[in-house]
């Protein structure tokens, strides 16, 4: 294993977190989960999360394959139930630092219900959703996120449902940590998934991301990288958010933090809990 | 069975007491589940009992979730449980079956009421045998275990812990109503007095760890988190590192040595008691409560001057077919299985049994629990041969 000294490049200290032998990944080419999973690896490098203490958890899906390429202690579970998954290691064993990585559908969909009691424990869980509007994995169906009128393989006549604005749903649901980036905007990314992974609580951040493959060719986007500039075109920051109108607003990406706040964390409350029904003598619960 | 090393701590307990009280002796240190009659009594008591071990209770937003928060803690090396009733068991289905092939031991208790769907709350039923069988897709094992009384509880319960620990299997404890809801006497073991088993963990260097390379007994040690393994653990097929694989040769290797473990250690898991066999002209097969209603049944016949027998079955899957032909003793001329439902586990005992002898089930479907006078009547019709032998659909 090569040292962690200052010289040491950026492939290679990527090299310290992703498995190697599992490569080449089985993501499309133009894929950006690709992008965004750089993104998580270069936070756990510049947050010095401990390989042997952390545990990443996702569901199913194209985004949730990211499991099996990062070198931790990795869990890919069923659709949609990530979060549950993570919130029995969490709870057993509050030493480990557990990440969720999951879809639109995977995080919102079949998974909503977890999503949001997740974010109401405020357990201590970063939960990072690659947002391509679309289901990736079973061939280009319409998500919780999917824009109004846009194509999907089962929306053929344009989509009529609304979609969800992920951040205010974790936002609403009690959340502490909540930012959106976007597989565009690399910087900012990584920025987001650090302070996620910093945080002492339920945090939560959405990926805006491109499915070329599907979202792209059934929405008249040529190539990857016009879906990505498609997303950079769509994107605001919060601070210009504020001077569009509500239907301005509902066009695009809005970009950046939206809540950071302590708050009780529930699996510190359980280990409290514990130290005082230990101490209780009383003959209140049987013995 | 164990003998009990009995000493004096006597209580008059319910059969979902003695459920949490056994887990509790098995070491398990990890609850997640959500309520529902008649299973709610077990969450309420490890609510309170579970963090006086330092252990753990969530109530979790459904049932998936609360299968999936079991496997999660069982990974970090916490023994895990949850409870159910039907509404309950059949959305835990899905991750049942994730700890099936991902080797996860697990238990999960069903107190068995009157389905399908909402169906009859909260009266007994057995309805849900071949679900705990069959209930999550493809072909995978599994281990199911239904006392009968309340001691039983109590001890198959530490049997459900110990068995899936052995071999990484999930394993299902099927009580019904009857046994969850009745209070009788039982005699605590003394903690020390039990077996209690743990799973065998992986350990040495991670470098070159297979983290699901069997051993000879077709179990691999359990790699788990936070020990510096960094394992990868998935519900797809997988081959022996734990990543995903379709080879053909492996997914063939894979569920089948998920059956051998359970095959190999098929005798040691299987639990089971006879009454009256040796001579035995009428065979009763049995389990549960109406294994209750069976041995009052059996014994109301002896003194009426009738060969009967009980066959109570403890262990249910898998189906312990090689006890049901033993207990077929040279002069058996009929078997006869109650059941509280249209007839599950008849069809395992007539494959048994095959053709050896007239096999009969009884069913009772109303929500109430069987009369041993409504068994004793289909022994007397069988030894009078008045009985057709085809479905006897009782009330
Ligand atoms: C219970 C269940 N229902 C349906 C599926 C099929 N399925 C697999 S992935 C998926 C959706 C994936 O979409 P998303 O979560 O947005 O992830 P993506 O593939 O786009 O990254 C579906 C419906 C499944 N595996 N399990
Ligand atoms: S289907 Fe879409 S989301 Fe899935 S790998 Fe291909 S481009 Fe990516």
């Amino acid at each position: 294993m090569p040292e962690k000294t200052g010289v040491m490049t950026a492939e290679e200290k990527a090299r310290e977190h992703i498995r190697m032998q599992n490569l080449p990944h089985i993501w499309c080419p133009g894929c950006s989960n690709g992008i965004t999973t750089r993104a998580i690896v270069r936070a756990f490098e510049e947050t010095g999360v401990d390989p042997d203490k952390t545990v990443v958890v996702s569901g199913i899906g194209c985004s949730s394959r990211t499991t099996g390429y990062l070198d931790f202690d990795t869990l890919h579970t069923t659709h949609g139930r990530p979060l549950a998954f993570a919130t029995g290691i969490k709870l057993a064993n509050p030493e480990l630092k557990v990440v969720v990585i999951s879809g639109d559908g995977d995080t919102a969909a079949i998974g909503g219900n977890h999503f949001i009691h997740a974010a109401r424990r405020n357990i201590d869980i970063t939960h990072i959703c690659y947002n391509n509007s679309i289901y990736g994995m079973t061939g280009g169906q319409y998500s919780p996120t999917t824009h109004l009128g846009d194509r999907a393989t089962t929306a053929p006549y344009g989509h009529l449902e609304r979609e969800f604005d992920l951040c205010e749903l974790a936002q609403a649901a009690g959340a502490t940590y909540v930012a959106r980036g976007t597989a565009y905007h690399f910087v900012p990314l990584v920025n987001y998934i650090k302070k996620a992974l910093k945080h002492k609580g339920f945090s939560f951040v959405e990926v805006i991301s491109t499915c070329p493959v599907y979202y792209g060719r059934l929405n008249g986007i040529k190539n990857a990288p016009d879906h990505l500039q498609w997303v950079a075109d769509r994107s605001v920051t919060v601070k210009q958010a504020e001077k569009l109108t509500a239907e301005e607003r509902a066009q695009k990406y809005v970009i950046g933090e939206f809540v950071q706040k302590e708050a009780p964390e529930y699996v510190e409350n359980y280990m409290r809990l514990i130290e005082s029904a230990r101490g209780d003598n009383g003959d209140r619960n049987q013995k | 069975m164990n003998a009990m090393v009995e000493t004096q701590n006597i209580r008059m307990m319910q059969g979902n007491e003695a459920v949490a009280e056994g887990a509790l002796a098995a070491g398990c240190r990890f609850y997640a589940g959500y309520p529902i009659s008649p299973s709610s009594e077990i969450a309420e008591i490890l609510s309170a009992r579970l963090p006086r071990f330092g252990g753990r209770f969530i109530q979790m937003e459904d049932e998936i979730g609360s299968v999936a928060a079991i496997i999660g803690a069982s990974l970090t090396g916490a023994k895990s449980m949850t409870a159910t009733s039907g509404p309950g068991f059949s959305l835990m289905q899905e991750n049942l079956g994730y700890a099936s092939l991902a080797e996860i031991p697990i238990v999960i208790v069903n107190v068995m009421r009157v389905g399908p769907s909402t169906g009859m709350p909260t009266s007994p039923s057995q309805g849900d045998v071949m679900q705990a069988r069959w209930g999550t897709h493809g072909d995978h094992p599994v281990v199911a275990l239904a006392p009968s009384s309340v001691k039983e509880s109590f001890q198959l319960t530490v049997e459900a812990f110990n068995i899936s620990e052995e071999l990484r299997v999930p394993v299902i404890l099927l009580l019904d109503e009857v046994i969850g809801h009745m209070r009788e006497k039982v005699l605590l073991p003394d903690p020390g007095s039990l077996r209690v088993s743990e799973r065998k963990k992986a350990s040495g260097p991670r470098e070159g760890l297979l983290p699901y390379k069997p051993d000879a007994d077709g179990v691999p040690p359990m790699a788990l988190f936070g020990q510096g393994h960094r394992c990868h653990v998935t519900g797809l097929y997988h081959d022996e590192r734990g990543f995903a694989s379709s080879s053909p040769a492996n997914a063939s290797a894979l569920i089948r040595r998920l059956h051998d473990k359970i095959e190999m250690a098929k005798d040691r898991i299987t639990i089971t008691q006879g009454v009256g066999l040796d001579d035995a002209e009428v065979v009763v097969v049995a389990y549960g409560s109406t294994a209750r209603a069976s041995l009052r049944a059996v014994k109301d016949a002896r003194e009426k001057g009738i060969k009967a027998g009980l066959l109570k079955l403890m262990t249910i899957w898998p189906f312990p077919a090689e006890r049901v032909k033993a207990a077929l003793g040279p002069k058996v001329k009929h078997v006869i299985v109650p059941e509280m439902n249209l007839g599950q586990l008849v069809g395992e005992v007539e494959r048994a049994v095959y053709g050896a002898a007239p096999v009969t089930p009884v069913s009772k479907v109303s929500g109430h629990l069987f009369q041993p006078v409504e068994v004793l009547r289909v022994i007397e019709d069988a030894v009078a041969d008045r009985v057709g032998f085809t479905n006897r659909r009782g009330g």
